[in-house]
């Protein structure tokens, strides 16, 4: 629960992952049912809808100009959004 | 720190490489946004590229056939069905928290291509070719400029975000031994070759639409398991990755030698002193919960179309090499040195335009060659084309300029001064080739120099040196010297 937390950036007390790690445990209950009944020769379900190959035209379609892009942006510096420092570093 | 020899008396190198290529496609791989390079920051954005609820991506037909020629190219089998993934992760330059990639069903998978190297041929066998989508760029302020240390605040503009980007990797690559760094550079050279003949990618490693990464692990000589690797980032030039290589060679040997262990993680280059430096600990593949992305559908691309378009492939590198070597009529020695200077591309256009192929070849092996060395850039990022080489030489040619202001006009056009036209008419470089106007600086030369001139009325014509060299000094070199001789000599023979 705690690496899950840490992995998704989101500050949690003691109470709260003690709160918390029952709930998690009841979802991870649940998902091993499913294998019980799926058996290896099911292969697991991405997609409901026998699709494939949909695709777009490379053509350039107008978006959103900067201004409307950063209008809501907590911050802005620079035409860019502004973020707190970044601990870490890129993946 | 040891020497490379050291290092390699103990321990042998593999490498591995992951190349990062930004397609040259007009919009993104899931929306339709611009892909301009060098645009205003966060004008190139969209509700889908900017991850705002609601939005939905649709796959870049377009980028999914440059993916698959690249595959082809790379000698790839192109895979019957393949799926999208999400790589979860929480980091501010990619907004939907995560980075739509490909996972365990690559487009492409399982090639190799003949890399040329000096002392012969080292095959090096492609794991797989992914499709997934560039992030953001962030500017690190309130720091030490652009480092992340020390910083205040992170200025994200996402124009990048969604860019489409085909990540190649390599197998592991055994058997390079002592030549693994010239590899590594070789390696990357030539697939930066095989993508601009692909007309997939600008492939310009200074404004990154071409990034490699460099894996480095050592093992004891004779032993046939891999050691742990580390993974360099941040190597921008072909140069800088055979450094990055040796460095890391010599480094690991290092912490090996003192009786302690490689961590496996992701170093950064230091391009201006030359080492790596550690960055974080490599994540496990797990922590970054890959599922299917649910909102594109799998990839099945018929057999028809794959093979249609290999029909569209180009010829292969080492084929054209072989043609255009013998049509040049140019040694091993000299075709290799074309090929390892990255400048088969260059000299090619150049005699396109029309330029003699040796001389083509020895303006970008020597002029040029020293200019980019002293710049530190690679030749195709000097500011001259292949069309103003074959202008200038051109001029050589026509008698205009000699040898001296053939490279100062090349100044001049390295200096953004123009075309070599420009620059002669500009400088005013012109031979003087008017016999009236040489006649008379020949006349002053005698006059002034009368020992000179007596000794070549005696038969000693080598002293014609001095009055030759006087000539061009008057005429600041802009004299042919050929024809100077020949009237210093009618005028006292």
């Amino acid at each position: 629960m705690a690496h899950l937390a840490r992995l998704a950036r989101i500050d949690l007390s003691d109470a709260e992952l003690d709160h918390l790690a029952p709930q998690l445990a009841v979802i991870v209950e649940s998902v091993a049912k499913v294998s019980e009944v799926a058996d290896d020769d099911v292969p697991p379900t991405s997609h409901p809808l026998p699709v494939t190959n949909v695709f777009r035209d490379d053509i350039v379609v107008p978006g959103l100009t900067a201004e409307e892009a950063l209008s809501g942006a907590p911050d802005v510096d620079r035409r860019r959004f502004s973020v707190p420092r970044i601990l870490g570093e890129e993946q | 720190m040891i020497s490379y020899e050291e290092a390699l008396q103990t321990f042998e190198p593999v490498i591995g490489l992951e190349v990062h290529v930004e397609l040259g496609t007009v919009s993104k791989m899931f929306c339709g946004c611009a892909t301009e390079f060098g645009a205003e920051p966060n004008s190139q954005v969209c509700p889908t590229c900017l991850g705002l609820p609601g939005s939905l991506p649709v796959l870049n037909g377009a980028a999914v056939e440059s993916a698959m020629r690249i595959g082809l190219a790379l000698g790839c089998s192109i895979a019957e069905w393949c799926r999208f993934a999400r790589k979860n992760y929480f980091y501010p330059d990619m907004p939907k928290n995560f980075q739509t990639s490909q996972y365990d069903e690559p487009i492409a998978y399982e090639g190799a291509v003949d890399v040329e190297v000096d002392a012969g041929t080292v095959t090096v066998g492609i794991e797989r070719a992914h499709m997934e989508e560039d992030t953001g760029k962030s500017l690190h302020v309130g720091g030490a400029t652009g480092r992340i240390h020390g910083a205040s605040h992170s200025l994200v503009d996402y124009n990048r975000a969604g860019i489409p980007l085909i990540e190649i990797v390599t197998k592991p690559v055994t058997g390079a031994d002592a030549r693994a760094p010239e590899v590594a550079r070789a390696y990357v050279g030539q697939l930066r070759e095989l993508l601009l003949a692909l007309g997939v990618s600008d492939v310009r490693m200074e404004q990154g639409s071409l990034r490699c990464d460099a894996n480095v692990s050592l093992r004891p000589r004779g032993s046939d398991v891999l050691g742990t690797r580390t993974e360099t980032k941040n190597v921008n030039s072909l140069r800088s990755i055979e450094r990055a290589v040796r460095h890391e060679i010599c480094r690991q040997a290092e912490v090996l030698l003192a009786g302690e262990r490689v961590v496996q993680e992701t170093r950064h280059w230091h391009e201006d002193t030359g080492v790596t430096t550690s960055g974080r600990e490599k994540s496990d593949a797990e922590d970054y919960r890959y599922f299917p992305e649910p909102d594109l559908v799998p990839v099945a691309p018929s057999r028809e179309w794959v093979d249609r378009l290999r029909a569209t492939l180009p010829e292969p590198p080492h084929a054209r090499r072989a043609r255009l070597q013998q049509a040049w009529e140019f040694s091993d020695l000299e075709m290799r040195d074309v090929v390892g200077a990255g400048a088969l591309e260059l000299v090619d256009k150049t005699i396109e335009a029309g330029a003699a192929p040796q001389a083509a070849r020895k303006w970008w092996l020597t002029e040029l060659a020293r200019r980019a060395r002293a710049d530190g850039v690679e030749l195709v990022e000097l500011p001259i084309t292949p069309g103003q080489v074959a202008e200038l030489q051109a001029l050589v040619d026509a008698g205009r300029v000699n040898d001296k202001l053939a490279r100062q006009v090349l100044e001049g056009v390295l200096a953004g001064e123009g075309s070599p036209e420009q620059v002669v008419a500009a400088r005013g470089l012109e031979v003087v080739s008017d016999d009236g106007a040489l006649g008379a600086a020949v006349d002053r030369a005698i006059a002034s120099n009368p020992d000179v001139a007596a000794k070549i009325r005696d038969g000693k014509v080598a002293a014609a040196g001095a009055l030759i060299g006087a000539v061009m000094k008057e005429l600041r070199g802009q004299a042919d010297a050929g024809r100077v001789r020949e009237l210093v000599l009618q005028r006292l023979g």
